[in-house]
């Protein structure tokens, strides 16, 4: 048996662009999302909390699937929408790992010294300035190892993406698969292979933040 | 828009199959916990012939896609090694051994956080490796790591859609099969969302009180 044999790579990197471009934009989307609720829980106004609690616990009480298939088939039909599966895709990674990245920030923010508030309030510092020169930088560094974690769990989320047919690494290991049942096992060493390097990258993308995020700080 | 006949009519249809969800689930987690500690176990052994291999295979497990693994389990595994496995058998195995290898670490962390003063006990009392691991420090490194086990189940559970991928008729493929016969996916697919909320939200609730309810009485004997 041939593994490993060259001439399945071509279009299987067809299928890879699409994996990072939806895991790069997904991201983005993640840590907006992230970053707007786990800021509003902790906010003064009531409404505010809960509905940032309640956003984070549906979230978080269903599964990625699940949600993916609501957007994707659902939504269009309730709201009379015409939806792209990459639309639904970033939408449903996005508000899921959003919901998971939120408690990131919310703990990170809770646990930056009690003293760093007081001592921006002595400097009659705003509170924007506050958050975004003092709390945030520090909260920051103790977000990383927990974003890390989140997007290789994201990244590996992507690939049910294959389901609502969208054409990602997946979708093209299957549709090489069904050209030639008999390549079956090099097909999947590749897959696994190339999702195996994309997560190694994307660790060591969050291990150079947080080398940089620690710089002058002991 | 909202047809509650419809419901009516589904309802029975997708509670009839929460308990295949429920045994994939907890299967998939017997098997994880039971692959988990020796996993841990050989990550730490002194023996690098054996720890860098694992360290290797498990890191390898845990940055792909459990999608995938399954996928091998069903298509592969039958090719190149003649083994065909039922869907549902093969859904057990890929939960299993993928979450084992985060099970590993709740090991880890559990064992790690048995104070050195143990160790040195145990060798102080002349327990053998055999003893010193079963009667002291395993019984100690388990149980705090109870509550994070509680989420992984839960984690586990909402990880059972996937399995429709290979045809297990869970939830969410049963909703699939409804909806596509009649075209009405709302209904369908906002029932399934609402089961895995009303079973996995009360559930989590409860291992975050387990979870308070240990560090107070873990602050209440240190005290004492």
């Amino acid at each position: 048996m041939e593994w490993l044999s060259l001439d399945l790579l071509p279009p299987l990197l067809k299928g890879f662009k699409i994996t990072l471009l939806l895991t790069l934009v997904s991201i983005i989307v993640a840590l907006f999302c992230a970053f707007l609720s786990g800021l509003a829980r902790i906010s003064r106004f009531a409404w505010l909390r809960s509905l940032a609690a309640a956003y984070v616990e549906v979230f978080r009480g269903t599964s990625l699937l699940v949600q993916l298939f609501w957007i994707y088939f659902a939504l269009p039909m309730l709201l009379n929408i015409q939806l792209s599966a990459l639309t639904a895709a970033v939408l449903a990674l996005g508000l899921n790992y959003g919901a998971y990245g939120s408690e990131v920030v919310r703990s990170s923010v809770l646990s930056v010294p009690r003293g760093q508030i007081e001592a921006t309030i002595a400097l009659n510092m705003t509170a924007y300035q506050r958050m975004r020169r003092v709390i945030l930088p520090q909260a920051w560094s103790m977000m990383l190892p927990g974003f890390g974690n989140l997007q290789i769990e994201l990244l590996k989320g992507t690939s049910l993406v294959y389901l609502i047919t969208l054409a990602d690494l997946t979708y093209q290991g299957m549709m090489l698969r069904s050209y030639d049942l008999s390549r079956t096992g090099a097909v999947f060493a590749w897959l696994l292979i190339l999702y195996f390097i994309a997560a190694y990258v994307f660790t060591l993308i969050v291990r150079f933040a947080e080398k940089r995020a620690a710089a002058g700080r002991g | 828009m909202w047809d509650w006949e419809y419901v009516e009519y589904i309802l029975p249809r997708l509670l009839e199959v929460i308990p295949t969800a429920l045994a994939a689930a907890l299967a998939g987690f017997a098997l994880a916990c039971l692959l988990g500690l020796p996993i841990a176990l050989a990550r730490r052994s002194r023996s690098k012939w054996i720890a860098i291999p694992m360290t290797a295979v498990t890191e390898f497990i845990r940055s792909t896609p459990l999608l995938i693994q399954l996928f091998v389990l069903v298509f592969v595994f039958p090719l190149s090694f003649g083994l065909t496995l039922s869907p549902f058998v093969a859904g057990v195995i890929g939960l299993g051994v993928h979450y084992s290898t985060y099970l590993s670490e709740v090991y880890r962390s559990g064992i790690e956080a048995v104070p050195k003063g143990q160790w040195e006990a145990s060798v102080a009392l002349n327990f053998g490796k055999v003893h010193t691991w079963t009667r002291i420090v395993l019984p100690q490194s388990i149980p705090p790591t109870v509550p994070v086990m509680g989420n992984y189940l839960i984690t586990m559970f909402k990880e059972t859609p996937t399995l429709s991928a290979i045809t297990v008729a869970e939830l969410l493929m049963t909703a699939k099969i409804l909806g596509s016969a009649s075209f009405k996916y709302v209904e369908a697919f906002t029932l399934v969302g609402v089961i895995f909320f009303l079973l996995s939200y009360p559930s989590a609730l409860l291992v975050r009180m387990l979870e308070r309810w240990m560090q107070r009485s873990e602050r209440s004997t240190t005290i004492r």
